[in-house]
């Protein structure tokens, strides 16, 4: 079965027809070529896929397509603004809080989601809130020091 | 992988959704176990209802006694609700701690307690509390027990047109708390127990040591007996007969329900 969807990704509404069956991932990354959300696993473990819905983290990897119809999505791509990277950007820039890359668009919208609803998150909230994103280069003291100079960063701003 | 082919529907009321699956769809609530079991093709429905779209389905209200909870509403607001956190912290305290973030921001307790896995942490809380769901399907709406609602692995004793549209929580749990042990941060609980210290004592119920939530009938029986907590903790594994598997031995889990039920109980009672 098709259907019509429109789903408003990072400001723009974008109208497609997608395969019911189809999950928002692949219509992130397939149809709408953004491909900074990654796919880590089939099992909703390891939080690649991270994407924001109307404000909320989400794994784009266990949601269909058809079940954005209508809504916000935000992925990594929202983040650079006219070659100016985002401040989540520069602290894991900064802080060294990537090695190889693959969970960082993860870690970034989930870092963003706790950043964005708690302006004072503790060390403690941020390491919960990234309970759900694997990195497979145990980077997580940088990880954790990156989203703390960010949140500290935007706070300031 | 891809789930393989559907037909979706995304049901705008309790009817629409009730009509759909007594034509054979599936139920798709947050969709933190249906999803990746299309995934991996453990489950291939032939149509879905999303539940998403169902207003009656979300909300946490008082109602006499108890709290009414709608079958969709996520773990996350379960988790941070002011009426749940007082009167059934084990309820919160277990909605908290399961998966991660994103995966609260989309579960829903109806859901958990349809799904029934063995390892999910709400079906035990819930049986702790004395808790109960509201179901309507064909044949009206009827009260069921939690302890009568799961019957075993991923089954349940909802008749196939019927879908969960409430839970019930009693305002009278008393003091209660959640404990549970697994390996990392997101795994699912090896073993995990919640107790309750109410007006007509204390109740108990684990998971990961049976086919369903169990309750520690044996640990509740010291303790309203007036024995030790230490005695409660040498027995609460009386009668249960858990499976060994790559998570632990049967002498393992059996430990963990004694150590888990003393931290849930030294818990509730300092709360």
């Amino acid at each position: 079965m098709e259907q019509t969807i429109t789903v408003t990704v990072n400001g723009t509404a974008h109208t497609a027809e997608v395969e019911q069956r189809m999950l928002l991932v692949h219509f992130l990354r397939e149809t709408l070529n953004l491909t900074g959300t990654h796919i880590g696993c089939d099992t909703s473990t390891c939080g690649c896929c991270t994407v924001h819905l109307d404000g909320e983290t989400v794994l784009s990897c266990s949601l269909l397509a058809v079940q954005a119809d209508g809504r916000a999505v935000r992925t990594v791509e929202s983040l650079e603004q006219n070659g100016e990277l985002h401040p989540i950007q520069k602290a894991f820039h900064e802080n060294h809080g990537l090695q190889c890359g693959f969970c960082t668009p993860g870690m970034m919208m989930s870092a963003l989601g706790v950043i964005e609803q708690h302006p004072g998150a503790s060390d403690d909230e941020i390491r919960e809130a990234l309970e759900g994103n694997l990195c497979r280069c145990t980077g997580y003291q940088n990880i954790v020091a990156s989203v703390r100079s960010a949140a500290d960063e935007m706070a300031r701003s | 992988m891809i789930p393989s082919t559907l037909e979706y529907t995304k049901a705008t009321s309790l009817d629409e959704a009730l009509a759909a699956v007594k034509a054979g769809a599936r139920p798709l609530a947050g969709g933190m176990s249906l999803m990746p079991m299309m995934r991996l093709r453990l489950a291939a429905p032939g149509a879905v209802v999303d539940l998403g779209g169902v207003p009656e389905l979300v909300g946490i209200c008082e109602d006499g006694d108890e709290i009414a909870v709608g079958a969709m509403t996520t773990h996350r607001s379960v988790a941070n609700d002011p009426l749940i956190r007082q009167h059934c912290h084990v309820v919160a305290q277990a909605a908290a701690g399961v998966g991660s973030m994103t995966i609260r921001n989309r579960g829903t307790i109806g859901g958990s307690l349809a799904h029934a896995d063995p390892h999910g942490d709400l079906p035990a809380a819930i049986l702790a509390a004395g808790g109960a769901v509201i179901v309507r399907g064909s044949g009206g709406e009827r009260r069921i027990d939690v302890g009568d609602l799961i019957t075993s692995y991923l089954t349940t004793s909802l008749a196939e047109d019927e879908l969960i549209t409430q839970v019930r929580l009693p305002k009278g749990a008393g003091q209660s708390a959640y404990a549970k042990f697994h390996r990392r941060a997101i795994d699912w609980s090896i073993v995990g127990v919640g107790v309750s210290i109410g007006a007509n004592g204390v109740r108990a119920a684990a998971i990961g040591v049976g086919d369903r939530p169990m309750r520690l009938s044996a640990f509740e029986s010291v303790l309203n007996g007036g024995g030790s907590l230490d005695d409660a903790i040498a027995q609460a594994g009386e009668g249960l007969s858990p499976l060994g598997d790559l998570d632990g031995s049967t002498e393992y889990k059996l430990h963990l329900v004694g150590v888990l039920a003393g931290q849930a109980h030294a818990e509730a009672s300092s709360r």
